[in-house]
């Protein structure tokens, strides 16, 4: 039996939200990547993901991972119609600092910045959370991230109204409920099968 | 087979949701993959169907939402719930429901918005109703709905100590997060259509 809960080696534990790039370490045994075949490689969808201890621990269970990878890739990448890309990335980025995932925050918060080009932006909402004032569009995106986040889910009309108030059309509002969705998916399998490891200070 | 999504949103062909959800065929494509490789597994050797469902129900009741119960109530059924379980699982949900998220951070400039809640416990009916396995799926799953960054390395232990496999551990999760996902864009897209434009 290997079933067993992993120690992890030493590391540097995050302890702020971050745009900087984190570690990732498992608490339970990825597949070794020579044990990987075509099922599980299909499930990886990137092979390079192959090298990923998170994607490997997932892999476990490859048609669940390929599923939720291109559900994924579609709701973020997939460039017809909605919202800027940016602005799904600020919804995962919010969503991320309200459930208190420092690592899948740091991610999306780089996009987002990287996208937006708001980098004071971004960082305003790493530092201050949710409640940090971004201007009325970033406002409705956060606020409507947060209340479908949230348990029990408290989004509704008047959320709906303040995206169409900021500019949104429909499809760009399904955009916002697909991106915070999907990053409360996400958020839960990042923060419970491992933990962040920032790099050693420069 | 229809969308699980569009059936629990209430989308019908020839709508206008309908036709934004065809702008993401492939999120709605592997969403519905996702639906399908969770509740109809090519191998229960880590967590059965019963179980699955068994933790589903548990989710939907932690949300309070109603539109979800009769599909995942109808799946426990038919996956051969023996009598009685269906509602020790009402029962363990009616008790564990909360607000989230709430929980820790690592100590340091975080600790400030640090947010004390219930780490839920069930009682014994509940304990013995349910079973070893799904008592401490169930715990487990109330922390990942509710308190997610609370999550540490002695609760995938306690799983492992009720039996669950590591490969089991990763179908729970994806299971609770799945349904994270599933929930809130149901509860999304239905309060969308409820506003038309």
């Amino acid at each position: 039996m290997t079933d067993k809960v992993l120690s992890t080696p030493p590391h540097v534990e995050p302890v702020v939200f971050t745009r900087d790039m984190l570690d990732w370490l498992p608490w339970l045994e990825p597949m070794a990547e020579q044990d990987l075949t075509a099922r599980h490689m299909e499930g990886l969808v990137d092979a390079a993901r192959a090298k990923s201890a998170y994607f490997r621990l997932l892999a476990r269970d490859p048609e669940v991972l390929g599923a939720r990878t291109r559900t994924d890739k579609d709701i973020f990448y997939n460039p017809d119609a909605g919202l800027p890309r940016a602005e799904r990335e600020l919804a995962a980025a919010a969503t991320s600092r309200f459930n208190g995932c420092i690592y899948c925050a740091s991610v999306h918060a780089r996009f987002a910045a990287t996208y937006s080009k708001r980098v004071e932006d971004v960082d305003r909402l790493l530092a201050e959370g949710v409640g940090a004032d971004l201007q009325h569009r970033w406002n409705a995106i956060v606020a409507a991230s947060v209340t479908l986040t949230a348990t029990p889910i408290s989004f509704g009309a008047e959320h709906i109204d303040a995206l169409r108030k900021a500019g949104l059309d429909d499809a760009s509002i399904v955009d916002v409920i697909n991106a915070a969705s999907f990053f409360n998916w996400a958020n839960r399998l990042m923060l419970s099968l491992g933990e962040p490891s920032a790099p050693p200070a420069k | 087979m229809p969308d699980v999504i569009d059936t629990l949103a209430g989308i019908a062909p020839g709508s206008p949701l309908h036709a934004i959800r065809d702008q993401r065929p492939q999120a709605r494509l592997h969403a519905q993959a996702s639906y399908d490789s969770l509740f109809s597994p090519l191998s229960e050797a880590d967590a059965s169907r019963l179980e699955r469902f068994a933790i589903a129900c548990f989710v939907i009741g932690l949300h309070g939402r109603p539109e979800m119960e009769p599909l995942y109530s109808a799946g426990l059924t038919g996956a051969g719930a023996p009598a009685g379980l269906k509602d020790a699982i009402a029962k363990a949900a009616a008790a564990a429901r909360g607000e989230g998220p709430y929980g820790h951070y690592p100590k340091g400039p975080l600790s400030t918005e640090d947010q004390a809640g219930p780490v839920h416990r069930l009682d014994a009916a509940a304990r013995a109703a349910l079973g070893r396995r799904l008592a401490a799926a169930f715990e487990h799953t109330h922390m990942l709905v509710f308190h997610p960054r609370d999550s540490a390395p002695a609760h995938l232990q306690s799983l492992i100590d009720a039996g669950w496999s590591t490969t089991g551990i990763v179908v729970i999760s994806q299971l609770v997060a799945f349904l994270s996902y599933q929930i809130r864009v149901v509860a999304g897209l239905r309060a969308l259509s409820a506003r038309p434009a």
